[in-house]
């Protein structure tokens, strides 16, 4: 069976999609400036202006260069463990009494989610740029180890920003990134979460930007992060759409995967965007349900606006103040969600649901015991969304899930949940 | 000529630097703030630049950010801003007003809006920390429109193709960010902020005003000798956050501070 192609493909985004047919507009996007339609763009104060020119310049110039995608496709192989399986989970098919689920398994990642394809590739971006030192913002956790472990993997100096409470919630995760070398700083500002973090991270780059360069963890942030982050993610849909090929003949009906700022998502979706034939859902964070206000779901029940470097759907007040979000999920608690993702809900091309905590206990548990698969809290959205778009596609649709993270990080919030003690 | 400019114009002719203390409005408490504006303008500022609170300020270092915090648990509102500086230039119809802030709030209130009851409130600039020239061109085109003077700032960071083009999208002043870094800052280079200047000299004929950084009187006094305006935010930001439990003691507190700042700019 041949290998899929991991990494950029040659990397541009625009070349990728010339060669193959039927592509939408937005494939193309973004524009120069870095807007996918209203969305998008540089929204920062002057001193990172120049610093994000650089960037930009330095990440077109280096993803053209194949000695940088061979490194890359290097890396991702024998390091990542890429290509990740796209697996057919028949007990959990049976179990949601309707389509075949395939689980694309980037919860076999090397650390344990789809978090580090695009740390590899930032990395090794930071490292041709001459920096030594790296920062990263986290708010689960997932992206702030996969940034300490290629920081310890090539040697540069990590610093990570995470919130106090995501600090009380993760401490595993801020353990492991300790052990791989990382300084872990508690953000005890505003909500003390992912989104204080980002702000803290950014406050970080804009003093020591001679020096250091920022691994955004997500496709938000201002351009070129989104762009970036979305084509070192798309190596997910890329292989998911030739392992379909291979292994059924055709293209699925459907792809789903779980939305925070969305990076996991988009790296599947992109790659299928020009496929009409192929629906695609976004699933974000219901919380404790919308009407309760206690929720993450930004393209759902938020609305334009401009935080963190680009315009995207945010939760504000009427006062356009950034809310607080919840959700079981550390890693979807975040107001805001990656400005493409606005585009593609506008467009209409994808559709965004949400799906409340106690749902995704359900299909926590539900895969764990139809497959011994443990899930990410995070994927448990879109599973439990799968559960619920199956039976209406007849038992003969594929659809494919993002089983975007493993949930051993999430195992001590489940039994609190339920009321055990470890 | 806007009010900005003809400051900046008799603040030249009598060969002085202009003082600008930044606060964030409704730090510590509402009511605190109008009463202060004019103790400041007492105590020798020569403009005031009222920063508009946010949840999520990015460009500010601690300081700053606290003030927004203090603020914001009172629930101060763009409008409630706008309606603090309408009180204030009721009794000054001479002092100018820059109000600083970030994109959201401004987005929710609407550009046209904005404008309109900012202009009719007696604000006289708006700076929008996250708003660079290349995002900025319809809210600079409705802030022209209503006779506000739209600052940008400027960095070390900026290239001479930028640095042209926010020149030319700049009223009243530019503001440069003497740093790399966050308000409040360690790190003043007063050498190469002087060797910048006059390379942004060489560019504009807006005056420029300095911030970011600028904590007592010596290093006002080296800033103004070679620039048009010293801006101090968080050394003052700061002051008033240590006596944010006792608010009658801030005007005292902030008089003090500014008249020491204003004999150093005017010995400079």
């Amino acid at each position: 069976m041949p290998i899929p192609d991991v990494g950029l493909s040659a990397a541009s985004p625009r070349r990728d999609a010339s060669h193959s047919e039927g592509r939408r507009s937005s494939t193309t996007l973004p524009d120069a400036r870095g807007h996918f339609g209203p969305y998008g763009g540089r929204f920062v104060a002057e001193t990172l202006m120049g610093p994000l020119e650089v960037l930009q310049e330095a990440y077109e110039r280096h993803t053209r260069d194949p000695k940088f995608i061979a490194e890359l496709n290097e890396e991702l192989r024998h390091y990542v463990g890429r290509p990740s399986p796209l697996y057919h989970a028949r007990r959990l098919s049976e179990r949601y009494r309707g389509g075949q689920i395939y689980l694309k398994r980037e919860d076999l990642n090397h650390t344990g989610a789809h978090k580090i394809n695009n740390t590899v590739g930032q990395a090794l971006l930071a490292q041709r740029m001459g920096k030594t030192r790296i920062i990263a913002e986290t708010g689960a956790g997932q992206h702030g180890v996969a940034a300490a472990t290629v920081a310890a993997r090539l040697g540069l100096t990590c610093v990570v920003y995470m919130g106090a409470r995501d600090i009380q919630r993760q401490s595993i995760n801020v353990y492991r990134m300790k052990l791989l070398g990382a300084e872990v700083i508690s953000v005890e500002s505003g909500s003390k979460t992912l989104k204080d973090a980002l702000n803290e991270a950014m406050r970080d780059w804009v003093t020591n930007v001679d020096d250091t360069f920022y691994i955004i963890g997500s496709v938000a942030g201002p351009h070129p992060y989104p762009a970036m982050v979305r084509d070192f993610q798309a190596v997910i849909g890329r292989e998911a759409r030739q392992q379909c090929l291979e292994q059924t003949g055709r293209l699925p009906e459907a792809l789903v995967a779980c939305v925070g700022g969305g990076s996991n998502a988009l790296g599947l979706f992109y790659p299928f965007i020009g496929d009409a034939n192929v629906a695609m859902y976004g699933v974000e964070a219901a919380g404790d349900g919308i009407e309760t206000g206690h929720h993450a779901a930004s393209l759902c029940a938020g609305r334009s606006g401009v935080l963190h470097g680009n315009r995207t759907y945010l939760l504000e007040d009427e006062n356009g103040q950034i809310l607080e979000t919840h959700s079981i999920a550390a890693g979807l608690d975040y107001p805001g969600v990656g400005p493409e993702h606005a585009w593609l809900k506008d467009t209409g091309r994808v559709h965004y649901v949400a799906i409340s905590d106690e749902e995704v206990l359900d299909a926590f548990h539900g895969l764990t015991l139809a497959e011994g698969i443990i899930p990410a809290l995070e994927s448990s959205h879109a599973l439990a969304y799968a559960a619920r778009l199956s039976p209406e596609l007849g038992r003969d649709a594929m659809i494919v899930v993002n089983l975007s993270g493993r949930g051993d990080k999430d195992i001590q919030t489940v039994a609190a949940r339920e009321g055990i003690h470890l | 000529m806007s009010r900005i400019s003809t400051c900046f114009s008799e603040l030249r002719k009598s060969h002085r630097k202009a003082l600008i203390p930044f606060v964030t409005a409704g730090d510590p408490e509402p009511s605190c703030t109008v009463p202060l504006l004019h103790a400041m303008v007492g105590a020798g500022a020569d403009m005031i630049e009222l920063g508009v609170p946010f949840s999520d300020p990015m460009a500010d270092g601690p300081a700053i950010q606290r003030s927004s915090e203090r603020a914001l648990r009172h629930g101060v509102s763009l409008r409630d801003v706008i309606n603090m500086v309408r009180q204030f230039s009721e009794d000054d119809r001479k002092t100018p007003v820059i109000l600083m802030g970030y994109l959201n709030p401004v987005e929710v209130m609407g550009y046209a809006r904005f404008a309109k009851a900012a202009r009719a409130a007696g604000v006289d600039g708006v700076l929008v920390v996250d708003l660079p020239p290349e995002e900025a061109d319809e809210l600079t085109h409705v802030l022209i429109k209503h006779h506000l003077d739209p600052v940008f700032l400027l960095a070390p960071t900026t290239n001479d193709m930028r640095l042209e083009a926010i020149c030319r999208a700049a009223r009243g002043f530019v503001y440069y960010v003497s740093l790399k870094g966050v308000t409040g800052s360690t790190r003043l280079d007063v050498v190469d902020v002087k060797l910048r200047l006059s390379h942004i000299r060489s560019k504009t004929q807006l005056p420029i005003g300095v911030g970011f950084g600028i904590k007592d009187a010596e290093s006002a006094a080296r800033i103004a000798a070679f620039s048009d305006a010293v801006i101090v935010g968080s050394a003052l930001v700061e002051r008033m956050g240590a006596l944010a439990k006792r608010p009658d003691k801030i005007e005292g507190e902030v008089t003090t501070f500014l008249k020491g700042l204003r004999r150093a700019i005017d010995a400079a």
